[in-house]
């Protein structure tokens, strides 16, 4: 009997991940209606704030912009992990298992996953923030560079989802780390420029939160163009905090998929 | 006889709400963890807004912030009590509540208690917190009543609507149902700037929205100087007298049901 | 000696937490033969398949399947064996199509033969129809009938199924097992099969196994294992209530008591089959009038009853375990009360 190859295992384990995604339009609506609530909500309701002396930008909007990309990477969380433990409590993961898949395989098709939600969210809030007047200071080129960065931060989020749904089985601990998520989120440069935050603690845990430079990274190509220092540390904050995840998911995937 | 059956009623499902309410942290955490995580990131976060020009509060950003969180912790106390109601319809124990309860009408004001039971809870911690973060309030004794009084009101207005939600639904999938139109009255409002600076929809919204009045008042009465406190009562009372109707018109669906 | 299909020696599994779920069980499955492996819930019963199928390791012992260790030779043992375990794992985002194709495409089956293999196992287990639907909407007994056809996708020489008519009703039952039976007379399989059910232990298995607290306390034939207990026991309800204790006196002097319905008493005759005349005597010469008398057969619960001093089929029609369990149901109505106030 033949075995399959990697590559297509890769690729029906990518192709069932995707599917089983968008499948589920209660999970996709709210990952892509909340974060642009919430940008309409905060936009108009802080735009004084453009007002204080230092604000780097006169449309509360083009800076606001960059939250709703993180704000899906948390939901990319919550569906991958929601997905993931679905297989580990339906025993769906001991069927595959049993098959001669790779667990290398198993993982790289449920990022697929992650990014095709992700490059639907960045597109979409790409989209919302041309259309409504907020001009991408860094061009079409830097678009891109959003979208790249974008995925890279769904990719981080995704394997937290993925990691704690292997390590504890459940949907409910899934549910559980959502507020720390959200807590990553909002203790952070997320509502006003670091510089401009006028608490001690408040500023120094902003300083420390790599979700701030992740922000600032596609806040920069909003507002200011190709600013080197500021793509760099975001694309050093997502790269790391993505590869942490990763690692740890392909870990809690070996215990999960004990196999011997 | 039948006022007695109402008040037995009210207090038997009141204290088992409240009893599971208080040995269940997972149903603990959400209510006071998104007042917290709000008060921490605004008053830490957004705390150089109060330089913008036009923005005049006297007492200071943590003690506006808390305005707002306040309102936030009474409201979704009662809209986190209508999840209960939800979950004992879905679970079937509350067919039960209404074979044995005499008067139904009990049943929501049991519900009832123990959403102000957890609402004053919530405040509590809240205010603990807040006090710590170097909250200053300036009101005086009366204004706080004041204060207060206004939450609690905005609390049964949550449950009575989030209650009508659950007993016309009668499944776990009412908790949108209820969340999101709580989230779009409690945000399209002054949260993290006075009315005067809002701009653009948000602020056509806010001039229509009753919780702008609430808050305003509720930020006066912290700063120890009341404005629009009996406009602000008004709008709670209103709000409250078409929720019971709602909630009246809830219990009569699930009956029907039944 | 042939090798045996399924082979294990001393095998033991621990958790960290708790008593050992496997606590040293030796046994050997003949190529070809139905294995029935029988025991409450707790019993050891899925933790023995996960080691078999190489889900779990044994914490000692060995266990050789298809002549491949599970340990080392893991990837062998997959390639020969299919299981269909307790929960029918399937993704309920997907249609029973595209699950044959994902497990084909798996195994290494390209293109069209992927495809005609899934369409012959669909046709084979009836769900031809329903291919293409949601499994999100398939009743109980489609989907453990998918995921028995997905278990056979790579025709394995040895298929584990898991208590696989849990929770089915009577049709979908007598279906598994008309198709278990089919798979092992016309195509030699292995089938190593755990259940709590008798009647499935009774009807499909060539050797039972069974099972408690981890150990096998009895193995054999359905008949040999019945015909060690040998003998029936005989109930009776008295048509007068009042008349039970008397009941009970008259039938100890035939055997030892076994557990009883409610209203009756029971023992199991010392004599065999032929004493149920003197039975019948007895009682009427002490004045009671039988509403209701009945000799039952030994079955496997016997057996089990037997070996362990517990009945294998829940409690609630046996009075043995009401009486037992006074307490509990005290309790228990204490709590809802409870919960009324």
């Amino acid at each position: 009997m033949s075995r399959s190859t990697l590559a297509l295992q890769v690729g029906m384990l990518a192709r069932r991940s995707v599917i089983r995604t968008f499948r589920q339009p209660a999970m996709i609506v709210p990952a892509l209606l909340f974060p642009l609530m919430l940008l309409a909500i905060n936009s108009s309701g802080l735009d004084s704030a453009t007002n204080l002396p230092g604000f780097p930008t006169d449309s509360y909007f083009q800076f606001a912009l960059a939250i709703a990309f993180v704000q899906g990477a948390l939901f990319s969380a919550n569906s991958a992990g929601t997905n993931v433990s679905a297989d580990v409590e339906t025993g769906f993961l001991n069927r595959l298992s049993l098959t001669p898949l790779r667990r290398v395989a198993l993982l790289l098709g449920q990022l697929a996953g992650i990014l095709a939600l992700g490059l639907i969210q960045a597109l979409t809030f790409l989209g919302v923030g041309v259309v409504f007047g907020a001009g991408i200071e860094a061009g079409i080129a830097g678009a891109l560079v959003i979208v790249a960065l974008s995925l890279l931060i769904s990719l981080g989020f995704g394997c937290i989802g993925a990691f704690v749904a292997l390590r504890t089985g459940s949907g409910e601990a899934v549910q559980g780390i959502f507020p720390l998520l959200f807590a990553a989120l909002f203790l952070s440069s997320m509502a006003l420029p670091r510089d401009l935050i006028e608490n001690d603690w408040f500023q120094t845990v902003a300083d420390w939160n790599p979700v701030s430079y992740m922000l600032e990274g596609i806040r920069s190509l909003v507002i200011s163009g190709w600013d080197g220092e500021a793509l760099a540390l975001g694309f050093a904050c997502a790269g790391g905090v993505a590869l942490i995840a990763l690692a740890a998911t392909t870990s809690a995937l070996r215990t999960r998929m004990a196999r011997t | 006889m039948s006022r007695s059956g109402f008040i037995s009623v009210a207090l038997a499902v009141g204290r088992r709400n409240v009893h599971n309410y208080f040995t269940n942290p997972a149903m603990i955490v959400p209510g006071l963890l998104f007042p917290m995580f709000f008060f921490t990131a605004f008053a830490g976060g957004l705390s150089r807004v109060d330089s913008v020009p036009g923005f005049d509060y006297p007492a200071g950003y943590t003690a506006f912030v808390y305005g707002f969180v306040l309102l936030q912790a009474s409201a979704f106390g009662g809209i986190f009590t209508g999840f209960s109601i939800a979950r004992d319809f879905e679970s079937g124990f509350s067919r039960r509540l209404m074979l044995a309860a005499s008067r139904r009408s009990g049943i929501i004001a049991g519900y009832w208690i123990a959403a102000i039971t957890r609402a004053m809870f919530n405040i509590l911690v809240i205010t603990v917190v807040a006090l710590v973060a170097g909250l200053e309030i300036a009101g005086g004794p009366l204004d706080l009543v004041g204060l207060y009084t206004l939450a609690l009101l905005v609390n049964l207005g949550a449950v009575l609507f989030g209650s009508g939600v659950a007993m016309r639904l009668r499944t776990m999938q009412a908790g949108p149902a209820m969340q999101v139109p709580a989230f779009l009255v409690l945000f399209l409002a002054p949260v993290w700037v006075p009315y005067d600076l809002l701009v653009g929809w948000v602020h056509a919204a806010a001039t229509v929205n009753p919780t702008t009045l609430v808050l305003e008042a509720g930020r006066g009465l912290i700063a120890g100087d009341p404005t629009k406190v009996l406009p602000a009562f008004a709008a709670a009372l209103g709000v409250a007298a078409v929720s019971v109707l709602w909630a009246r018109g809830g219990l009569r669906s699930a009956e029907r049901a039944a | 000696m042939s090798t045996a299909a399924i082979e294990t020696r001393g095998l033991v599994r621990e958790f960290k937490k708790g008593p050992r779920a496997v606590d040293g069980i030796d046994l050997r499955v003949e190529p070809g033969e139905v294995y029935g492996f029988l025991g409450p819930n707790g019993a050891g019963k899925s933790t023995t398949v996960h080691v078999l199928t190489t889900l779990l390791p044994p914490t000692s012992g060995t266990a050789r399947v298809a002549g491949h260790d599970v340990v080392s030779e893991g990837e062998a043992v997959r390639a020969a064996i299919g299981a269909a375990l307790q929960e029918a794992a399937l993704d309920p985002f997907l249609t029973g199509r595209e699950h044959m194709k994902l497990q084909t495409a798996l195994h290494g089956m390209r293109g069209e033969d992927g495809r005609r293999r899934g369409d012959t196992l669909l046709e084979r287990v009836g769900l031809t129809e329903a291919a293409d639907r949601k499994v999100r909407g398939y009743s109980g007994g489609m989907k453990r009938r998918l995921d028995l056809a997905l278990a056979l996708v790579h025709r394995p020489r040895i298929l584990f199924l898991d208590e696989p008519t849990t929770g089915l009703d009577v049709q979908s039952r007598s279906a598994l097992w008309a198709e278990v039976q089919r798979l092992a007379s016309d195509r030699g399989v292995t089938v190593f099969l755990t259940t709590q059910y008798l009647e499935e232990a009774d009807v499909l298995a060539d050797r039972v196994g069974i099972i408690d607290h981890g150990r096998i306390v009895a193995e054999g034939t359905p008949d040999a294992l019945k015909a060690e207990i040998g003998r029936p026991s005989v109930e009776a309800v008295p048509a007068d209530p009042e008349d039970l204790a008397r009941t009970r006196e008259v039938l100890a002097r035939f055997g030892e008591a076994v557990a009883a319905s409610p209203k009756g008493a029971a023992v199991r005759l010392s004599g065999g089959d032929a004493q149920l005349a003197e039975v019948v005597r007895a009682l009427d010469d002490q004045n009671i009038s039988a509403e209701h008398l009945q000799l039952h057969a030994p079955t496997l619960d016997d057996v089990f009853l037997a070996k362990t001093g517990r009945s294998l089929e829940g409690a609630g029609d046996r009075g043995e375990e009401e009486e037992a369990a006074p307490a509990d149901a005290a309790r228990g109505r204490e709590r809802l009360a409870g919960q009324e106030a």
